[in-house]
C-alpha cells in the first residue's frame, strides 16, 4: 500500500496518459479525413451518439450505476432545441382556477442558443430523475430510470409541443453566432466534431479529477467511501447529473444534423441502444463508448436493409458481449496492449 | 431590431382543450348517485342508468373490471420477477417476452395443432417454461458470480432477440385469438354487464397467485426454496440441488409469464409488442411493492390495476402514466417500496 505515489507508479501513470493521447491524436486524425471518404450526416449522426455514449459510459463504467432511461435526456433536449430553434415561443403553464398559459412570443434562436436550452433542459432533468433514481440500488436504479423515462415517453406522446406522433419537423439549421451557415454540411461537421470533442475532453477531465477518483472508489465499494466520510449520494446525484446534461448536449446536436426531434428519441429502444453501445466498446473504457457508437450507427445504416432483423443482430450483439467480453472490444484491446484506453 | 421588438411579447390564454374536457364546475355538486330510469338506450336499455360522481356506473365499473384484469396481469408477472429476483438475484427482462410467447404459443397451437383455449393454457406455460430452463442453463448459469447487473443486460438483449423473430415472422400488426364457448357472453349484474371470460381471468389469476403464495409460504418446498434464497451455501450442505432449484424456480417463473400470455390472448391481440410495453409498467409496480414479499407484489399488482381504471374514468389522459406518477410519490415517501425491506 503506497500512501504517495511512488516513482514507479508515477512512471504508469505517464506511460498511460501517452497511450490515450496517441489514441486521441488517432482519433482526431481519422475524424478531419473521415468526412472526404464517408457521407458527412452518418459521420455526425455517429458522433453525437458517441458523445451520448461517453456521457452514460460516465455513470455506468465509473460510478456502477445502469441508467436505463437515458433517452429521457436525449430525447427531451431534442425536443426543447428543435422547438427553440424552430419556434422559439416560450409557453408556461400555470394554475389561476384553471389550466393557463403565459405565452412569451420569442423569435425563433440561433444554434448555440437552441443548443444551451435544451442541454440545461437536460440537467434539470437529470437533477429531478436523479434525486429519485439514487434512493435505490442496484437493479431498482435501473428500473426507476426505465419507468421515469416510459413516463416521459408518454407525456412526449401527448404533449402539444412536442408534434406527437410527428415530432418536430424541419427545424432550420440557422446561422452559428450569427455568421457561420450551418446548412453547409461541411460546417456544420467542423461545428459537431468541435462540441463533440470538448465534451468528450470535458468528461475525460472529470474522470481523471479528485472528484472522479472518489466515483471510482463509491463504484469499488460504497460502504468503504461511506465510511471514509464521503457523502456517496451526493456525488452520485452530481455526476447523474453531468451525465443527463452531457446527453442532453448530444441530443440536441443530434436534432440539428437531423433538423428534427421524434418520439424515437425518447422510447426505451433508444436507451437500450446507447447501453449497448457502451458495453460493446467497453464499460470503463476512454475511447469504447465512441467505439461502440460509431460501430452500432454503421450496423444500422448498412443493416437498414435487413428490416427487422436489426432488432435481432443487436440483442445478439448483447448476448455475446455480456457472455464472452464483458470488458468489450476497446478494453480488450487494452488488455492484450497492456495499456489504458 | 424593430422586426424583432414586435415579433416579442406576452398573452395569457385560458388552456381550451382542458376546459372542454374537465367537467364543469357545476358537476361537483351533482349529488353523490343519481337515478334516472327514462335515461336508458340503446344496448344499455337493459340496465337502468345509475350515476355515480356524475359518471354512469356502466362505464365506472366497465374500466375497473379492465383495471383488476390488467391488475392481475401485474400481479402474475411481477410475482414472477420476484420469486426470479429470490433465487437468481437478477431481473428478468425477457419476462415481457415470455409473456408474449406464451400468447402466441396459445395462438400457434391452435392455428397448427387446433388445440384450444384449455389446452394451451396447460401447454404453453409448459412449453414456455421449458425454454426458460434452457435459458438458465446455457445462459444465465455462467453469470452466477458476477455482478447482476450483467444478467440485466443479457436478458434485455434476449428480450430483443425474442420480439425481433416474432415481428419477422408474424408483422406487428396483432393476431386475433377467440374467447373459448365456455366463457362467451356475458351475465347481467344489475348495475352492469360482465363478459364471463373477464371474471374469469380474475377469478383464475387470483387462484393462481394464492396457490403460488401459499406454496412458498406454507409448504415444505416453499421452505426449502426460501432458505436457499436466504443461504444456498448451507442449504446445499444440507443435500438440497440448490442449482436445480434455481433452474425450476426460473422455468417456473417464466411459465407464470406465459400463463398470463395465455390469459390475456382472448383480451388483447396476440401481437410482438404486447410484451415489451408492459414489462416497463410491471417494473414501476415492483419498485412501488418492492419484491421482499410475495404477497406483496400480488396487491401491489391488483390495487395498481384497480388504480389504472379508476384514472381511465376520472381523468383518461393520465391512465398512461397513473403508475409512475406513483412510483414518484413512493420513491419520496418511502423509498423501499410499500413492502419491501429497506435496501
Amino acid at each position: 500500500m503506497e500512501l504517495v505515489a511512488g516513482p514507479q507508479a508515477l512512471r504508469k501513470r505517464r506511460e498511460n496518459t501517452w497511450s490515450i493521447g496517441a489514441a486521441f491524436a488517432v482519433m482526431v486524425a481519422l475524424l478531419a479525413i473521415a468526412p472526404f471518404a464517408v457521407y458527412p450526416v452518418f459521420l455526425m449522426q455517429a458522433l453525437c451518439f458517441a458523445l451520448f455514449a461517453c456521457a452514460f459510459n460516465l455513470l455506468i463504467g465509473y460510478v456502477g450505476l445502469l441508467s436505463f432511461g437515458h433517452a429521457l435526456f436525449f430525447g427531451w433536449a431534442s425536443y426543447l432545441s428543435a422547438h427553440v430553434e424552430k419556434i422559439g415561443t416560450l409557453s408556461i403553464p400555470f394554475w389561476f382556477g384553471k389550466v393557463m398559459w403565459i405565452e412569451i412570443f420569442l423569435p425563433p434562436q440561433t444554434p448555440e442558443l437552441a443548443l444551451c436550452i435544451g442541454t440545461l433542459t437536460a440537467a434539470i432533468l437529470g437533477y429531478i430523475a436523479g434525486t429519485l433514481a439514487i434512493r435505490r440500488q442496484g437493479i431498482y436504479f435501473a428500473m426507476i430510470t426505465l419507468a421515469l423515462a416510459q413516463m416521459m415517453y408518454f407525456f412526449a406522446l401527448q404533449g402539444k409541443f412536442t408534434g406527437g406522433e410527428d415530432g418536430i419537423q424541419a427545424v432550420p439549421r440557422g446561422r452559428l453566432f450569427g455568421m457561420f451557415s450551418l446548412a453547409n454540411e461541411m460546417t456544420m461537421y467542423v461545428f459537431v466534431l468541435t462540441v463533440v470533442l470538448a465534451g468528450f475532453l470535458f468528461i475525460y477531465r472529470v474522470i481523471n479529477s479528485p472528484f472522479g477518483e472518489v466515483l471510482k472508489a463509491i463504484r469499488e465499494n460504497e460502504q468503504r467511501a461511506i465510511s471514509l466520510g464521503y457523502k456517496t449520494e451526493r456525488y452520485k446525484l452530481v455526476a447523474f447529473v453531468l451525465s443527463a446534461t452531457l446527453s442532453g448536449l448530444a441530443g440536441s446536436l443530434n436534432a440539428l444534423v437531423f433538423q428534427l426531434a421524434s418520439l424515437t428519441d425518447v422510447h426505451w429502444t433508444m436507451s437500450g441502444e446507447v447501453v449497448l453501445m457502451t458495453l460493446l466498446g467497453g464499460l470503463g473504457t476512454v475511447f469504447g463508448p465512441v467505439v461502440g457508437a460509431f460501430l452500432i450507427i454503421a450496423m444500422q445504416n448498412y443493416l437498414a436493409s435487413f428490416g427487422q432483423w436489426v432488432l435481432v443482430i443487436q440483442g445478439v450483439t448483447f448476448v455475446i458481449c455480456v457472455l464472452m467480453f464483458r470488458r468489450g472490444i476497446v478494453g480488450e484491446l487494452a488488455n492484450v496492449l497492456r495499456v489504458r484506453l | 431590431m424593430l422586426a424583432l421588438k414586435r415579433s416579442i411579447g406576452v398573452r395569457v390564454v385560458a388552456d381550451d382543450e382542458a376546459d372542454k374536457d374537465a367537467p364543469s364546475p357545476g358537476s361537483r355538486l351533482r349529488p353523490l348517485v343519481t337515478l334516472s330510469p327514462h335515461a336508458g338506450t340503446g344496448e344499455t336499455r337493459a340496465l337502468p342508468m345509475i350515476e355515480i360522481f356524475g359518471i354512469p356506473t356502466q362505464a365506472l365499473f366497465g374500466q375497473l373490471l379492465l383495471g383488476l384484469i390488467n391488475g392481475s396481469f401485474y400481479a402474475l408477472l411481477s410475482l414472477g420477477l420476484a420469486i426470479i429476483f429470490g433465487m437468481l438475484d437478477i431481473i428478468n427482462f425477457t419476462h415481457g417476452a415470455q409473456y408474449m410467447m406464451g400468447a402466441f404459443t396459445a395462438y400457434l397451437l391452435l392455428q397448427h395443432l387446433g388445440l384450444g383455449y384449455w389446452g394451451a393454457l396447460v401447454v404453453a406455460p409448459i412449453l414456455v417454461g421449458a425454454t426458460g430452463i434452457l435459458i438458465e442453463r446455457l445462459l444465465l448459469r455462467h453469470l452466477r458470480q458476477l455482478d447482476p447487473l450483467y444478467g440485466l443486460l443479457l436478458t434485455f438483449g434476449l428480450a430483443l432477440i425474442i420480439e425481433g423473430v416474432f415481428r419477422n415472422h408474424y408483422g406487428s400488426a396483432g393476431e386475433p385469438y377467440q374467447v373459448p364457448e365456455a366463457l362467451q357472453g356475458g351475465r347481467n349484474l344489475g348495475f352492469m354487464f360482465l363478459p364471463n371470460y373477464r371474471a374469469w381471468v380474475i377469478v383464475f389469476s387470483i387462484a393462481v397467485c394464492f396457490t403460488t403464495w401459499f406454496v412458498i409460504e406454507r409448504t415444505r418446498l416453499g421452505s426449502y426454496l426460501r432458505a436457499a434464497t436466504e443461504n444456498p451455501t448451507l442449504v446445499r450442505a444440507f443435500g438440497i440441488n440448490v442449482p436445480r432449484m434455481i433452474t425450476l424456480t426460473y422455468g417456473f417463473g417464466v411459465g407464470l409469464a406465459a400463463l398470463a400470455g395465455v390469459m390475456a390472448a382472448p383480451i388483447y391481440n396476440v401481437s410482438p409488442q404486447m410484451g415489451s410495453d408492459l414489462i416497463i409498467v410491471v417494473f414501476a409496480v415492483v419498485v412501488i411493492g418492492g419484491m421482499g414479499s410475495i404477497m406483496g407484489s400480488i396487491v401491489t399488482g391488483f390495487l395498481l390495476g384497480i388504480v389504472e381504471g379508476l384514472t381511465k374514468v376520472f381523468y383518461p389522459e393520465a391512465s398512461d402514466t397513473v403508475i409512475f406518477v406513483i412510483m414518484v410519490i413512493v420513491l419520496l415517501v418511502r423509498p423501499a417500496g410499500l413492502f419491501g425491506r429497506s435496501a
